[in-house]
């Protein structure tokens, strides 16, 4: 009886507890928050706001008029089309590999995926400059084994480009592409085989399809981050390959162009949002 | 049983050609680093491969230079305070958005992770511009803050994972014996994520030590380690930055090692 007695007291007391505890682990967000809205979001919204200074549209209607930021654009779309194209053929082979190989040379993939992740961007932009240049590496090996006469066009271009942006790229579909893979049930792949699929059916029809939820996430990763590529192109490109983000710093650092460059930033986040929106869509249609 | 055999050996070329072809992608991910090592300790004014003869010529300039020396001691300071202020924080709205129950928490998640998908030019063009108007533009302190905040996010996601393996009955069970929620936290819950908090530091650290475009907009000439280096592969591919890249490889080889060490989930996104 007396134990009855307490109860209620000691539930009432538990019960603030907890509805204090809910606001302390919400109060333990607001210095990250307040940082973030002072100093991330607070300053995107000024940059929209002066994309349409004066209250009108005018820089956007410069951004969607003349051919040529159109064009940038159409190209920065193209590119980063084509580094997640390569990067799905290089890496989900290569994803797999690191699923299935045995210990030690699963290890040893691994740490050559994660060490050039790690490395820094400007390093291996180097690196490809040293290795495409017209006295580079690559080219030297070609002309001095007969293989061409004359150096190969490999650096300043879309090719360089698109090699470095690749390189950098790669790690960021590999792993979750890897992560998807690690959790597929062999079973299901041996039964199909048991049954009597030929391996590109089991291929076809059951790893591709288990896998698919990681090639998406990867996918929209180096998509995106594609999208938005500064450093590579501006280095191995050697301006003559022209990307959003190559316009955005043109038209800020030598223009002094702030309200078309606040209207490239708005688009290109645009872009990058409808891209997201739009692969993640196909990911549900394609699982459904 | 004969087509058994047949199966085995297609599965058998099919294994040796994903084996080639994986060899091939670990050729083409590791080339870049392998080839600034023999260029670095050459001893040629000029990028040749081979190097006619070594040395260790262009570390000493390295080492020789103030301008390649102040951008690097800077770049390991904005690198010390942003992991210090990125792992605090994150860790913070890590444990806030794994354990806590409370309205508009899932939008703040995102609100949190958008720093990731938002282009690094975008976000400098943003920041210099609310940067100017407080006359942060060319101090070491405005890049700190802004590296905090691309920093962020990587923090929490590898927090917040970690966080999500540890049994918050522990907790409840030093609270029901008299620890307050604060010293349950830190006593109990702390510990238990640690390898995940030297990680998460070590990521926030190497973030900014490699971060170049918001440093290309708050800062000026030379202020960083990695437009310096931005600098010198524009207008002279002379080699001292292949001895740089050599001691920036290495470095990132220690971190890696030390976080495997000590700390826990080194692949992020994963």
């Amino acid at each position: 009886m007396q134990l009855t007695g307490e109860r209620p007291a000691a539930g009432q007391r538990r019960l603030s507890r907890a509805g204090r505890q809910r606001l302390l682990y919400a109060l333990l967000a607001a210095p990250g928050f307040l940082l973030l809205a002072i100093v991330f979001a607070y300053p995107l919204v000024d940059l929209m706001r002066l994309s349409i200074e004066n209250g009108t549209l005018a820089h956007y209607e410069e951004v969607f008029s003349g051919g040529l930021y159109v064009g940038v654009f159409w190209n920065t779309v193209r590119i980063a089309g084509l580094v997640t194209l390569l990067c799905a053929v290089l890496g989900y082979p290569v994803a797999h590999f690191l699923a299935t190989a045995p210990r030690g040379w699963a290890l040893f993939g691994l740490l050559c995926v994660v060490l050039p992740f790690w490395t820094s961007l400007l390093v291996r932009t180097y690196a490809w400059m040293i290795l495409l240049g017209n006295n580079g590496i690559i080219n030297k090996l070609l002309v001095s084994t007969g293989l061409i006469q004359k150096p190969l066009p490999l650096l300043h271009n879309e090719f360089g480009v698109v090699v470095g942006m690749v390189h950098v790229l790669l790690p960021y579909f590999v792993f979750p592409v890897y992560a998807v893979m690690l959790r597929v049930d062999r079973n299901l792949m041996a039964a199909a085989e048991g049954l009597g699929a030929p391996m590109w059916q089991v291929l076809r029809r059951i790893y591709l399809p288990l896998t698919m939820p990681g090639v998406v996430a990867g996918a929209t990763l180096v998509f995106i981050l594609a999208l938005g590529f500064f450093i590579t192109p501006a280095l191995l490109g050697g301006g003559k390959v022209m990307m959003v983000a190559l316009l955005i710093e043109q038209q800020v650092a030598q223009m002094l162009n702030w309200g078309l460059a606040s209207a490239l930033c708005m688009v290109l986040v645009a872009a990058i949002l409808v891209s997201y929106a739009a692969i993640k869509q196909l990911g549900r249609s394609r699982t459904a | 049983m004969t087509a058994r055999r047949r199966g085995s050996r297609g599965r058998r070329a099919a294994r040796i050609t994903l084996y080639a072809w994986s060899g091939l992608v670990f050729l083409f991910l590791l080339l870049p680093l392998v080839v600034v090592f023999p260029i670095s300790f050459s001893d040629s004014a000029y990028l040749q491969f081979p190097p006619p003869r070594y040395s260790l010529r262009w570390y000493r300039e390295f080492l020789a230079d103030p301008n390649w020396l102040d951008a690097t001691w800077r770049s390991v300071k904005i690198g010390c305070v942003t992991a210090v202020a990125a792992t605090i924080l994150g860790t913070l709205l890590a444990i806030s958005l794994v354990r806590g129950t409370y309205p508009g928490k899932g939008l703040l998640e995102q609100f949190v992770m958008a720093p990731i998908a938002l282009p690094s030019i975008v976000y400098s063009v943003a920041a210099y511009k609310l940067f100017s108007t407080f006359q942060l533009v060319g101090s070491w302190q405005g890049i700190a803050v802004a590296h905090t905040i691309h920093a962020l996010p990587l923090v929490v996601l590898v927090v917040g994972a970690s966080l999500r393996t540890v049994d918050i009955a522990t907790e409840m069970a030093a609270q029901g014996l008299g620890a307050s929620w604060f010293t349950a936290l830190r006593r109990i819950t702390l510990p238990q994520i640690r390898p995940a908090l030297v990680s998460a530091a070590f990521i926030a650290f190497i973030s900014s030590f490699d971060e170049l475009v918001i440093a290309m907009f708050l800062g000026g000439i030379n202020m960083t380690l990695p437009k310096k280096m931005f600098d010198s592969i524009l207008f002279e591919i002379d080699p001292t930055i292949a001895a740089v890249s050599v001691l920036q490889i290495a470095l990132v080889v220690i971190v890696l090692l030390v976080i495997g060490r000590f700390g826990s989930g080194v692949r992020p996104a994963a």
